[in-house]
């Protein structure tokens, strides 16, 4: 177990350094010369500061020696610098960060859980009306584009009723200290969490719908309920377990959509994270951030899988760790 | 051929997702046509609300703007990258999976490496990365599309490659001599095509709402109205003008709808072992 986890890391290691190699030439490829960029973005532009920059930054150097540098700098969590919000890129995005994973731990929490529910539900009722509700529903929102649903749910919840909050991550001058801010913040975080939500929720219950029903039909189900099992007991132990593991792989190829879904819900309803930030550079074209975001939502993807993978392992049992 | 239609028909979902996708089509290539107000002009006073005008059914955004016009002329926009750009994931796609699961060893280790690797990276971050980098312009967009949707039809190809390889008819191919790609291209990816053309549909709708998702930031062509650009525009004054949001999300909803019904009726048709359980 010891010697899978140590390997499955350092194939994370290999991917995370493939991932700043291309970033690296990413940038080189973004429009202008940084120094030149950069010396604009600061507000000056003669030839003196030009090259001060370059030589500061080391752009003067050939580019196998820049690409050492960077490889370094990264290796101690230098992102390089933000000239346009005038900060080291990955202090602005250690600030974002906690706004981040709380939105999409939480998103990730409810779809699992409920979709895994529905999903069950669907295929024990399956052919009933409720299951093709479940189905249509699910169809009907996973079809549907997050930003637009999150739209739809600012329009219904914040607009229309006035339930909720439409945007931010708390009440401003609000000033709450204690629960009362836990109880704001978690207001806020309901309509963005539930937007991302939702889309994973569609895709567990289907994928839980589908899995449920193909197991059942398995000759090892047919054993147990030859052995006389109570059909709970069934559903739970050996067809649910079994039907799970699609799905916790699922689960974990989607960390990346889920980085996706972060980018365009935070920047819907201005939630400080990460996502937002990305957006952020966006507008301002500054590239330096831009990559830095997309370097550490990599480095995210990848630990979660890290995670999926070792979860695997205590769900099924049967799995060897040949890798 | 013939019989795999009347399959996909005989699918209540793939037959409304057929209707659907027909007349978006339709919309596409005509709708201009019959439609000639370009989308970009200011046609009333802003903000009409919809179905005040008939000429103007949808209303008019915040510059004036026919918004009924607008999602005639995405449906353009939507339909061709989506197409395109799973057109070109599957001419990268397809390769590299043939290669990787026909020779295996080496190569097909550090094709298959190569394409993890894609499949790792955060897809919609590397596409606004990629766009951003390039400029926005429907070829980036498709470009980039294309290059974060190859991996899963590289893998699919690969599996089927595999399997179909040691079949007896690949074996006498080899024994009699052939090419490989002779093998590869007559002899094993004709029957590896089903699952491809499932997957390629489903891809389609993916495409459709990556590249309405980079509209929606700004990531998307300057030039051409899109769904998604509609509603990044209508977001701002949702309060005053919900119709300019909520009609291209609807048109977005519909295709994507529409695309997937069509894959999972395809699915069906082409695989009839699966999906028997709970009728």
């Amino acid at each position: 177990m010891l010697a899978f986890i140590a390997q499955r890391i350092m194939k994370a290691i290999v991917v995370l350094l493939a991932i700043v190699v291309l970033n690296f030439f990413l940038i080189r490829l973004a429009p202008g010369d940084p120094a030149v960029v950069m010396a604009g973005e600061a507000g000056a532009s003669d030839q003196l500061f030009v090259a001060q920059l370059r030589e500061k930054f080391g752009l003067d150097q050939p580019l196998p020696v820049q690409l050492y540098r960077y490889v370094k700098g990264i290796a101690t969590l230098d992102l390089g610098f933000s000239f346009r919000q005038q900060a080291p890129v990955s202090q602005l995005i250690l600030e974002r960060l906690p706004a981040t994973l709380l939105l999409t731990g939480t998103a990730f929490a409810i779809s699992l859980l409920s979709g895994v529910l529905f999903g069950i539900l669907a295929a024990r009722r399956a052919g009933t009306w409720a299951d093709t509700a479940i189905t249509i529903l699910a169809l009907i929102f996973y079809a549907t584009p997050l930003f637009w649903v999150a739209l739809m749910a600012i329009l219904l919840f914040s607009v229309t009723m006035d339930w909720l909050p439409s945007f931010g991550y708390e009440t401003v001058g609000a000033n709450y200290t204690g629960f009362a801010h836990v109880l704001d913040v978690g207001a806020h975080l309901i309509l963005p969490a539930m937007t991302i939500g939702l889309f994973f929720m569609a895709t567990y219950t289907r994928m839980t719908r589908a899995s449920m029903l193909e197991v059942k039909r398995l000759d090892f189900v047919k054993t147990a309920r030859a052995k006389g099992l109570r059909d709970a007991v069934i559903q739970r132990r050996h067809v649910l377990r079994n039907a799970l593991l699609p799905v916790v792989t699922l689960a974990g190829l989607q960390a990346g959509t889920l980085v996706g879904g972060a980018v365009l819900t935070e920047t819907v309803f201005a939630w400080p994270g990460i996502g937002r930030l990305m957006y952020e550079a966006l507008l301002q074209r500054d590239y330096n951030l831009l990559l830095g975001v997309f370097v550490v939502c990599s480095a995210m993807v990848l630990a979660f899988n890290l995670i999926t993978d070792l979860i695997y392992r205590s769900v099924d049992p049967r799995i060897e760790f040949a890798a | 051929m013939k019989r795999f239609w009347k399959l996909l028909l005989r699918n209540p979902g793939g037959l409304i997702g057929s209707i659907i996708l027909l007349a978006a089509i339709a919309v596409a290539l005509f709708g201009p046509i019959v439609f000639p107000n370009s989308p970009w002009r200011m046609v009333q006073r802003p903000f009409l609300p919809p179905f005040t005008i008939s000429a103007l059914p949808l209303g008019t955004d915040a510059l004036g703007r026919d918004v009924f016009a607008g999602i005639i002329y995405g449906a353009r926009v939507s339909l061709l990258v989506g197409l395109v750009s799973t057109l070109a994931a599957l001419a990268v796609g397809i390769p590299v999976g043939a290669l990787a699961g026909y020779f295996g060893g080496r190569i097909g280790d550090a094709l298959m490496r190569f394409t993890e690797f894609f499949q790792t990276v955060p897809s919609f971050a590397l596409a606004i990365v990629l766009v951003a980098i390039m400029q926005p312009s429907i070829v980036s967009i498709v470009l980039a599309i294309a290059i974060v949707s190859w991996p899963p039809v590289a893998r699919l190809v690969r599996g089927e490659v595999l399997s179909l390889r040691t079949r007896e008819y690949v074996q006498a191919a080899i024994v009699t001599g052939q090419s490989h790609r002779w093998i590869i291209w007559r002899e094993i990816l004709p029957n590896a095509l089903s699952p491809v053309i499932v997957l390629a549909s489903l891809m389609v709708a993916t495409a459709i709402l990556l590249e309405s998702s980079l509209s929606f930031l700004g990531l998307g062509d300057p030039n051409l109205m899109s769904w998604g650009y509609m509603v990044g525009a209508g977001r701002t004054v949702i309060r005053q003008a919900w119709w300019i949001t909520v009609f291209p999300g609807i048109a977005i909803l519909v295709s994507v709808l529409a695309l997937n019904l069509i894959g999972e009726g395809l699915n069906d048709a082409l695989n009839p072992r699966l999906n028997k359980e709970g009728r």
